[in-house]
């Protein structure tokens, strides 16, 4: 199986390489541009957007990152990852920061606020309980997580999760076309599969539930060749049977 | 056991659920933290230098009235800073925003909690407010740092509450050798704790004076339980390098950045090495032409007080 790309810039790449680990897969860390072409799929981890992107920038790190997504290779965006991935972002700081682009959506930066607004939640996620099987729940964390606001007709939506409608004004202002929604729940997407792109605005790496770590795996093994003979994802399957004991947060 | 992650309690929930539904999760707390690995933490005291900082890379800022090289200089009480500057920095960038709160004052934390910060700092750099206990860190929703000399320490902090820890160093110096002294002390009681017999950790537990339950999970994850940052004392490039490779997740960088020549330049290479520091030649690159860093103060001098040993 050929090595995963883990974005070794800032934030938690070392919980995702602790995970593809439990897995039975080597992650390699990724600080340079020429390491990309060591790998054949690569996760972007949750962590600061603006200081992964400034880092990327200093070591032009971007060029070769969008090269990546266009050359069809999976790519996985927790968070801030998220934010690398999408076409369109909003909240953004003054100037704005570099994307790498690729995922047809609009983002919305720390769409729920700061840390005081951070939460878990159940998040219900059918198309991936029906891939990996286990409960149709998965444990969400978000930590000032963004959202996605739109998505492209060519975008899977795999989870969202409802937002009262007076938090959807307080976090767009310039919104006005919403008023009629006034009083009913509207809904942001957190997770979304669009070809070999995934994104999720939770962080699956703080948990012990390794469902969206072997779904990824098994994009990535499904653009190397047919062959359909997953990975050594036999150690996940054991695991789904129990009841999940240590969920998060969960470290090396 | 293990059963809850990170923090194991006597029972579900007797430690750590008082009650309160608005609590966060300790996870969610200690999720912020691990966001924040691999990074550097900047203290600021302006909206100007909180945007230097985002521009430069900063994962968070630290948001108070005076660097502690500042407060060292100024002398008298230190304070929390006033709530509506932090709420001028927080409104400047799209980053985490800290605020530090005095060790055991409670009620500057509430105080920080209503404006919003992402974390509160109890810190040994402000004046102590209580001198025999720190704050009960579970009673609130904000997560908190606190600062520690050695394991026993560092557990202690983490069972009152703590969701990140970083070294305590002697901050305002521009003197490495204490962060080091702190961050080897923690490290190399880990590295005993790991290679001990498991009938030991009892006594170990004892002569440390950390709750048992703390010690074992540290023993069982072979690391601590949470986000370990160091602090006090970081100037140059090459600090943030030797702390990362002497095992700390991040580093604060406090008086260092703004007290030097030039804070842009040298905020992003503290930036870059902490990131590529394990990668000498990208150290050499950023370490070149900096401009003066700050100037510090030798801790060989009697004078000066050690903010480390305020509290234990």
């Amino acid at each position: 199986m050929a090595l995963v790309g883990v974005l070794a810039l800032q934030g938690s790449y070392n919980e995702h390489i602790a995970v593809l680990r439990r897995l039975g897969v080597k992650g390699v860390e990724i600080k340079k541009p020429e390491q990309l072409e060591t790998v054949a799929s690569l996760i972007i981890p949750g962590g600061e957007s603006t200081t992964m992107a400034k880092l990327a920038e200093f070591h032009n790190l971007f060029p070769a990152l969008r090269e990546f997504v266009k050359m069809g290779k999976p790519v996985w965006g927790t968070c801030a990852g998220l934010i690398f991935l999408a076409n369109r972002a909003t909240g953004q700081k003054i100037g704005g920061q570099e994307l790498v682009g690729g995922l047809d959506c609009m983002v919305h930066r720390n769409f729920f606020g700061s840390q005081l607004q951070s939460f878990e939640t159940e998040l219900s996620v059918p198309e991936l309980a029906s891939k990996e099987g286990g409960p149709e729940v998965f444990r969400g964390v978000f930590i000032r997580a963004p959202a996605i606001l739109e998505v492209g007709p060519q975008v899977e939506v795999l989870a969202d999760y409802p937002v009262p409608a007076n938090k959807w004004k307080d976090s767009n202002p310039g919104v006005e076309g919403h008023e009629e929604n006034s009083g009913s729940e509207k809904k942001v997407i957190v997770a979304v599969r669009q070809g070999n792109l995934l994104a999720t605005a939770f962080h699956p790496e703080l948990t012990a539930d390794t469902r969206w770590h072997s779904y990824f795996l098994k994009m990535a093994t499904e653009t190397e060749e047919g062959a359909s003979s997953s990975i050594v994802a036999v150690g996940a399957d054991l695991d789904l049977n129990q009841p999940t004991k240590i969920d998060l947060p969960v470290f090396l | 056991m293990a059963d809850s992650g990170v923090v194991t309690v006597y029972g579900k929930g007797a430690i750590y659920e008082t009650g309160s539904a608005k609590k966060s999760s300790y996870p969610v707390k200690v999720g912020l933290a691990q966001m924040l690995r691999g990074g550097v933490i900047m203290d600021v005291v302006t909206p100007a230098q909180a945007r230097i900082a985002e521009e430069a890379g900063a994962c968070a800022v630290m948001a108070l009235e005076r660097v502690p090289a500042d407060i060292r200089a100024h002398g008298g009480v230190a304070r929390m800073s006033d709530p509506q500057l932090i709420k001028e920095i927080k409104r400047s960038v799209t980053i985490p925003v800290m605020a530090k709160c005095r060790i055991g004052h409670f009620a500057e934390a509430q105080i920080l909690e209503a404006i919003g910060v992402d974390y509160v700092d109890e810190s040994e750099v402000l004046t102590v407010a209580d001198d025999d206990n720190h704050i009960n860190k579970h009673d609130f929703q904000v997560p908190f740092v606190c600062g520690c000399r050695n394991l026993g320490e560092a557990l202690r902090r983490i069972r009152e509450g703590a969701a990140m820890i970083r070294t305590k160093g002697e901050a305002g110096t521009g003197n490495i050798v204490e962060a080091v002294r702190h961050v080897r002390s923690v490290m190399g009681e880990v590295r005993v704790l790991r290679n001990m017999d498991d009938d030991e950790v009892f006594t170990f537990a004892k002569k440390i004076a950390a709750p048992y339950d703390m010690v074992m999970q540290t023993k069982q994850m072979g690391r601590l339980p949470v986000v370990h940052f160091a602090a006090g004392g970081v100037a140059t490039p090459a600090d943030a390098a030797l702390m990362m490779q002497l095992g700390c997740d991040g580093v604060f960088v406090g008086s260092g950045v703004f007290k030097s020549g030039e804070p842009a330049r040298r905020a992003r290479a503290i930036v870059q090495a902490a990131t590529h520091y394990s990668d000498p030649e990208v150290l050499a690159e950023v370490s070149c032409g900096l401009g003066e860093a700050m100037v510090g103060i030798n801790l060989s001098d009697n004078n000066v007080e050690r903010y480390a040993y305020r509290s234990e």
